[in-house]
């Protein structure tokens, strides 16, 4: 019966290529795209104002709602600057690890750096953010490092800034970035030692031979190179901070995030086309910012 | 003269393995000067310590009289063919090429034209915009040969340059490397394990096997006067004859080695020319060649000699395998070996 099966499909290869494309094809057509949709098609109906209820004709009144009305500007705005600040801060701070493990590390480091960077996210999330709260807060760890060093002014210095300041790091964006930067790290560190493990090792050398200096190795080689591996990592990094709801709402200053919108929109507020509409744009800004990479080059060398 | 490159009593070690093993060695300016060696010989090791991408252990690396052994390769007169070519996969052919005058700070104009004068010398001016992976293994070897040549190097140094490449595409390079070497006066120097190669090619030869250099000659006396039996079998072929048979042959226990080719084979019972040495064997095999054939003949238990015999019109025929042969070669065509 099997063997009967077996010598059916062979030679028959675009029906068992087909046979075998078609349940993840459902999947992902009907289930996963075909929901996706239904929901961006709820942000061109509007809300009733008096009935509360959603009425399903086409118009754009939520997404002026959206840009017209400067609390959801803000929003936006102060969304969009967190992403773009924990993308650059991840991709800093990620590059010397990913270089370390894909080119220098012996086979028992890297695995050792491997489950380093991807033990965190075997821990619950929510409890990773709630005990952040705690490390950051006003008697905490953190706080209690820089009094027991004598620093306390330095951090006093730290939240009294405008805008990333406030009472103490758990209740600032400051501490918010932070809780973020750890949170997505390892979506940066994984595609970017990928990447970087795909570079010859004798491109290096061909460039230090040409009279490259470090530096001009790094610009010139490395760095284009790394690039897919860095785009790829700022995009987890910069959706998942585009869409987060749990960190802004246990960490941070009062101001509100796209996701909490969406959250609270679909939610308690029931305005369900305004929801969709937020969750568009950090579709459009992450479609934005591919655009902008091909165009500088960043896939050239996948 | 001040060599062009000396090593001093170089060793490097890795963990447990000696990969050289104080060796010293003096190329002259503008010599072509191969490596040859099997793999983990040593010869690798060498080409990237002068490079500078390795350090040694012990020792010093002088380029032109200069001590280099602490720079590093960005700040040597030495520029490098790599084995995998190591073409950068994001730049095109012309920006490859100019990569070297690019870091040191040449203008776009003059660094583009000088790529361009490169490209064309080793005949791939029409490819300047090209992406490596656009280009065949043959092209690639000629853009980093173009690219390592830019910066006016006094030493190039070649690392398994015709490794990747088919066989009559090699023997076209090696030609078109002689006379590009011979034409700018520059010293390469180039690692191999491919005797041929070093034999058609190079001015020197310093062979290579556990770390240390076996033998230093020209490729004539590499081939003609072995001293090791490791040289005599590794350059070219040969027949290898110690122990008592070389006892019972010449008299002495030296151990000899003799060319395949400089053997004659005749029918048992044939008379031998007057002064000539001789074994006698069975005939286990004849495998064809086309211009000539190679014979294996079992002379004892431990012993296969091979003889290379000339196929001609005027060539006697041989005997069936399994016949009792008499082979024969004049006492100055076999080389006394070291110990």
């Amino acid at each position: 019966m099997l063997r009967a099966a077996s010598s059916f499909l062979h030679g028959r290869n675009a029906f068992y290529v087909s046979l075998l494309l078609l349940p993840p094809l459902l999947w992902l057509g009907t289930v996963y795209l075909g929901s996706l949709f239904a929901l961006l098609a709820q942000s061109f109906y509007a809300i009733d104002e008096f009935t509360a209820r959603v009425v399903p004709e086409l118009t754009l009144a939520t997404y002026r709602q959206l840009f017209t009305q400067p609390a959801n500007v803000d929003i936006v705005l102060r969304t969009l600057a967190m992403a773009v600040a924990v993308t650059i801060a991840c991709g800093i701070i990620a590059f010397p690890v990913a270089n370390y493990m894909a080119r220098h590390a012996g086979p028992k480091m890297k695995a050792f750096f491997y489950v380093g960077v991807m033990l965190p996210m075997w821990t619950s999330y929510l409890v990773k953010v709630y005990a952040w709260r705690l490390i950051l807060a006003k008697q905490g760890i953190v706080a209690w490092g820089f009094e027991s060093t004598g620093a306390t002014p330095v951090l006093e210095r730290l939240l009294a800034t405008p805008v990333v300041g406030g009472p103490s790091l758990s209740s600032s964006y400051l501490g918010m970035f932070i809780v973020f930067v750890y949170m997505w790290l390892p979506f940066m560190i994984l595609p970017l030692a990928a990447a970087l493990e795909r570079v010859p090792a004798s491109l290096l050398q061909a460039s230090a031979d040409l009279g490259a200096r470090p530096g001009q190795t790094f610009r010139n080689v490395v760095l284009p190179l790394a690039m897919p591996g860095l785009a790829a990592g700022s995009v987890f990094t910069f959706s998942l901070t585009l869409g987060d709801y749990i960190i802004p709402s246990v960490v941070g200053a009062p101001g509100f995030f796209i996701g909490m919108m969406v959250y609270q929109q679909q939610g308690t507020a029931g305005n369900l086309p305004l929801a969709a509409a937020f969750s568009v744009v950090p579709i459009v800004l992450i479609a934005l910012y591919l655009t902008l990479a091909k165009r500088l080059g960043a896939f050239d060398a996948l | 003269m001040t060599a062009a490159i000396e090593l001093r009593e170089t060793s490097r070690a890795f963990g447990s393995v000696i990969a050289l093993d104080g060796v010293s060695l003096e190329i002259a300016p503008g010599e072509f000067f191969a490596l040859l060696g099997p793999s983990g010989s040593g010869k690798t090791t060498c080409l990237r310590l002068i490079a500078g991408f390795d350090q040694p252990d012990r020792g010093r690396i002088l380029l032109d009289g200069r001590d280099v052994t602490d720079v590093p390769p960005f700040d040597r007169d030495v520029n490098t063919v790599f084995q995998d070519y190591a073409l950068f996969p994001h730049m095109s052919v012309a920006e490859n090429v100019a990569y070297g005058p690019r870091v040191r700070g040449v203008g776009t104009a003059e660094r583009r034209s000088r790529a361009v004068e490169m490209l064309e010398l080793v005949r791939l001016g029409q490819l300047a915009d090209r992406r490596p992976n656009q280009l065949s293994g043959g092209q690639r070897q000629r853009v980093a040969l173009a690219r390592a040549l830019i910066n006016r190097p006094k030493v190039l140094l070649l690392d398994e340059p015709l490794g990747a490449l088919d066989l009559k595409l090699r023997e076209e390079m090696q030609a078109e490397l002689k006379g590009l070497q011979q034409r700018l006066g520059i010293t390469f120097v180039f690692v191999t394990h491919d005797q041929g190669e070093a034999l058609s090619m190079a001015d020197r030869v310093a062979v290579f096997s556990g770390g240390r250099i076996e033998q230093l000659d020209t490729p004539r006396g590499l081939y003609t006067r072995p001293r090791t039996a490791f040289v005599a079998s590794f350059v070219g072929s040969a027949n290898v004859i110690s122990g008592t048979l070389a006892q019972g042959i010449t008299g002495r226990g030296t151990p000899f080695a003799i060319r395949p080719e400089l053997i004659e084979i005749r029918p048992d019972g044939a008379v031998a020319p007057e002064g000539m040495l001789g074994v006698g064997g069975t005939l286990e095999e004849v495998l064809y060649h086309g211009a000539s054939s190679r014979c294996h003949v079992r002379v004892d238990a431990d012993t296969l000699l091979v003889v290379a015999r000339a196929e001609s019109a005027g060539v006697p025929a041989l005997p069936p395998a399994g016949s009792p042969v008499r082979l024969a070669w004049r006492p100055a065509d076999a080389v006394m070996l070291e110990g």
